[in-house]
């Protein structure tokens, strides 16, 4: 080729996407997308679903819709006072003290951990549904190592987080192998994995190995204190400020995690399979075996999850204790795009809103419901980027990944 | 009638598809639309059929200006569009798949199938189609499917039939019968645009000649007076060589050596029937062959994408059978495949990126499981350089180069390390001719520099320009070898096609 062709751009690459498919697939995980077109999904959606829960705030004041009727003036002051006290009860109770920033880093710990378990399918292509169960799996690991013997901080907490991680890997691991040797899908071997994990909790908490002594329901014995999480402000003795090095943790595992998406060859052939399996397999990937090793570290990242779950907070294993966080991550892992860093931001997030929706419900009416209804909202919302799109009339861009080189840029 | 396009402009985000292109189509002539991949002759039909709106411009039927909010307003005003990728339903029937949208009824929801049969029957004898009515899709070849698609824009009346690249995928001997059809067309009355990027086919078939070239009509050729050269230059804009520039091969030893392979395809139907053939050093063998007669199949096998059932690979003196494509990759086998998109690269990745798809794993480029992205980028900057890839940066996601450069990508990966053997599978499918010319010549010089070269391609003129032997695949098994310099088209054809000579 001569000098007289401009560096030429493919119209048919830039207008028209090579399948609808995988397009829906990038705007809903974020995978893909340049870091503007990443954000901008998900700040609006965030934005949208606030306006749409404060219409269901002013709905739920049933005086002021009484009163609308005789005197508009003071339902509109009513209406107005209600929503008010609301989002100010939900920021006192996520950032308004050191306590609710201490509750909101709490609730945010394992929401990362488990995020970023979903987080690492999506970057391979893999629907991780199966993070609730991992949690279980991984969670009854190390109650196991942190109720069965004693030894020095630093030993046994590293082994009881080991033990979780490892039994989640095991757990997540099944379906990536169902995957890679039957072609059975990961969707529904996730989800059944889950049912299995709750039951086998069930049943494994009445067994002599888990169960409180005395005790006849499914109760484990607490952790010894060497396995626990310490907490993180303890030079600051207030029983209520319940925020552990978990946190710490979480950011470390979240910061690991992104070095190995984009800086390892790991997460380099993680990528490319999910991109494009075809190609990985060109390329001399071994795509079978890496599905495994996709889920088993989605897996270890639910078992991190359960464990952090059980190491900073509880302290003891119940039924279903991992209390529906492998499914919010789900939610959790679209809004920060797939992302490590957005992971964490979502985390915090969501974090916040479960703390600040206590507050609001002590503070007002309204029931700690409305929290969910508003996590449903933004899914919705993120899921549906044509709506958004629509409601905002903004373009989100080509699909392009800028994403495989900073953090968060 | 008289369809004719006026100033029709179409501008794409950081594109000017077409840029006030003219153009006249009257019945009872063929207008040929001549011009290379991203020319915009797409673009432009996609306008003419209702798919896109024109930022600018008009069309007019018979001086009157048109409205087409979409395919149906365009069906409905006379304009018929066969597509390059047949839009059947491969389980239904001829006469179902015909219907398909307009189904005839006698009732609410009573299907007239009866009336519908007659009619394509009908439709199928006035235009010497030959189609069976009751023919089950999937069972018929692509050249009758082909024919299928043209009684459905016959069956809605369309007086204004648009081709696009109807002939890639048919056998020479389809490409004659299919060009009877069109001049039955013609000779009926009915207007028709044959959009192609292939010189040969415009000369021989059309009324009048528009050449296309970044989306400008950039002149309007007689096919009586007009010769390749005149329109290939028309078409990129300067000389272009129409023939590969080589000297004679010097092959050296057998470096490739296939010994009775027999695969099977995924339905576990026999794909290559025990087929045996070498590759020496600096020679280049093509494999020529109409689609789908076990030659995917033959390149995935040598490349270690695919297992074989018997029968040996042998390169130079290991036995390679059943290699993984990495084992092939380190033995020092390249391959371009076939389907650049789905299986060489992946599309999100940058150009850096994709330039060490398969090398990525090794020194310099990673040491352990740590990514150097610096060495990468390295390799990437050196790469863009040496095989002249126009990119704005390597670090754009390589789905935003043109198709051609994106080829380069995989041959500067595929070519810049030490290899014995280059397999090359359709190597400048869908490409500008700038592009072609530049792949061809890497190949020579890769072949003059001592490598292997096997190329497998449905494009009857470039295996014969490229090859030193050459190979013909019929039904999976090679059933001739012949001397490019001293056969003719028509007699390859004839191989292709399964007969002998």
């Amino acid at each position: 080729m001569t000098d007289h062709e401009q560096p030429s751009i493919d119209p048919s690459a830039t207008t028209e996407p090579l399948d609808e498919g995988s397009t829906l697939f990038r705007d809903i995980t974020g995978v893909g997308l340049d870091w503007r077109s990443a954000l901008l999904v998900p700040v609006l959606a965030i934005l949208t679903a606030l306006v749409v829960s404060t219409v269901i705030i002013a709905l739920t004041d049933l005086d002021a819709l009484r009163m609308w009727g005789s005197d508009p003036a003071a339902a509109f002051d009513e209406t107005w006072d209600t929503i008010f006290a609301a989002y100010k009860a939900l920021f006192q109770g996520s950032f308004g003290s050191i306590r609710a920033i201490s509750e909101t880093l709490v609730g945010a710990t394992p929401l990362i951990l488990a995020g970023l378990s979903v987080a690492i399918g999506f970057r391979a292509g893999l629907f991780n549904i199966g993070t609730e169960g991992q949690m279980l799996v991984g969670g009854m690991c190390a109650i196991l190592v942190g109720i069965s013997f004693s030894a020095p901080l630093f030993i046994h907490l590293p082994l009881a987080l080991l033990a979780g991680a490892l039994g989640g890997a095991v757990w997540g691991g099944i379906p990536g192998l169902l995957r890679a040797r039957t072609g059975a899908h990961e969707v529904i071997t996730t989800i059944m994995l889950n049912f299995i994990a709750l039951r086998l909790v069930d049943y494994f908490l009445k067994t002599s190995l888990f169960q409180a002594e005395g005790r006849d329901d499914p109760v484990s014995q607490t952790v010894a204190t060497s396995a626990r999480f310490p907490r993180l402000l303890g030079f600051l003795d207030r029983s209520d400020v319940r925020v552990t090095f978990g946190i710490l943790f979480a950011l470390a595992v979240a910061y690991g995690i992104y070095w190995l998406l984009y800086k390892s060859t790991i997460g380099y052939e993680f990528r490319a399979v999910g991109y494009n399996p075809d190609g990985a397999q060109y390329a001399g990937m071994n795509v079978a075996w890496l599905y495994v090793g996709v889920m088993a570290v989605a897996g270890a990242m639910g078992g991190l999850a359960g464990s952090d779950q059980i190491l900073s907070v509880l302290h003891r294993g119940t039924p279903g204790f991992s209390a529906g966080l492998g499914f919010d991550a789900i939610a959790l892992a679209l809004l920060g795009r797939s992302h490590p860093a957005g992971v964490v931001a979502a985390g915090i997030l969501f974090g916040a809103l479960r703390s600040g929706g206590q507050q609001m419900q002590v503070a007002t009416d309204l029931s700690i419901d409305l929290i969910l209804v508003i996590q449903a909202l933004i899914v919705i919302f993120i899921a549906a980027p044509a709506l958004i799109r629509a409601i905002y009339r903004v373009k989100t861009g080509k699909s392009t990944e800028q994403l495989t080189r900073g953090w968060a840029a | 009638m008289e369809l004719e396009l006026r100033g029709i402009t179409k501008r794409f985000p950081g594109v000017l598809a077409n840029d006030s292109v003219d153009l006249t189509v009257r019945s009872g002539e063929i207008l040929s639309l001549l011009g290379e991949n991203g020319a915009g002759k797409t673009t432009l039909m996609n306008i003419l059929y209702g798919l896109y709106s024109a930022d600018e411009g008009s069309i007019l039927i018979d001086g009157e200006e048109q409205h087409f909010e979409g395919p149906g307003d365009a069906i409905a005003a006379g304009i018929g569009m066969v597509h390059q990728h047949f839009m059947l339903v491969p389980v239904f029937t001829v006469t179902e798949n015909v219907i398909l949208g307009v189904e005839p009824t006698t009732g609410p929801g009573v299907l007239s199938m009866a009336e519908a049969k007659r009619e394509v029957e009908e439709i199928s004898t006035r235009y010497g189609l030959k189609v069976d009515p009751d023919a089950i899709v999937e069972n018929i070849p692509v050249g009758v499917q082909q024919r299928v698609e043209i009684i459905k824009v016959l069956f809605r009346e369309a007086d204004v039939l648009v081709f696009d690249e109807p002939t890639a995928v048919l056998t020479p001997q389809e490409v004659e019968e299919f060009f009877g059809i069109l001049r039955g067309l013609r000779d009926a009355g009915k207007a028709v645009i044959f959009i192609t990027h292939k010189l040969r086919e415009v000369l021989e078939i059309s009324d009048r000649i528009n050449v296309l070239r970044r989306g400008r009509v950039v002149g309007e050729a007689d096919p009586a007076t007009a010769t390749s050269s005149q329109l290939a230059e028309m078409m990129v804009g300067r000389p272009v060589d129409l023939v590969v520039e080589k000297s004679d091969a010097i092959p050296g030893q057998p470096v490739l050596r296939v010994e009775d392979l027999v695969i099977v395809d995924e339905r576990d139907h026999p794909a290559v029937r025990a087929v045996s053939f070498e590759v020496k050093a600096g020679e280049i063998v093509g494999i020529a062959g109409v689609q789908g007669n076990g030659q995917t199949e033959l390149v995935e096998a040598l490349t270690g994408m695919r297992t074989v059932l018997g029968g040996r690979v042998m390169l130079g003196a290991d036995d390679v059978t059943d290699y993984s494509p990495r084992g092939m990759h380190r033995s020092g086998v390249a391959h371009v495949p076939e389907d650049r998109q789905r299986r060489g690269l992946v599309m999100s990745y940058t150009v850096a990126e994709n330039l060490v798809l398969d090398s990525y794993y090794a020194e310099p480029f990673s040491r352990g499981v740590i990514m150097d992205w610096d060495a990468v980028d390295d390799n990437a900057d050196t790469l863009v350089e040496q095989y002249d890839i126009r990119t704005p940066s390597v670090h754009v996601p390589t789905s935003n180069l043109s198709g051609g450069n994106q080829q380069k990508v995989i041959v500067a990966r595929e070519f810049s390390r030490n290899v014995k053997l280059i397999i090359a599978a359709q190597p400048t499918r869908g490409l500008d001719v700038g592009s072609i010319e530049y792949i061809h010549e890497r190949i020579v010089q890769q072949r003059d520099e001592g490598a292997a070269v096997l190329i497998v391609s449905t494009e009857l003129d470039e295996v014969m320009a490229l090859s030193d032997r050459l190979l013909v695949m019929y039904e999976g098994a090679i059933v001739a070898e012949l001397d490019p310099k001293q056969v003719t088209n028509a007699e390859i054809g004839v191989y292709m096609a399964g007969g002998r000579s």
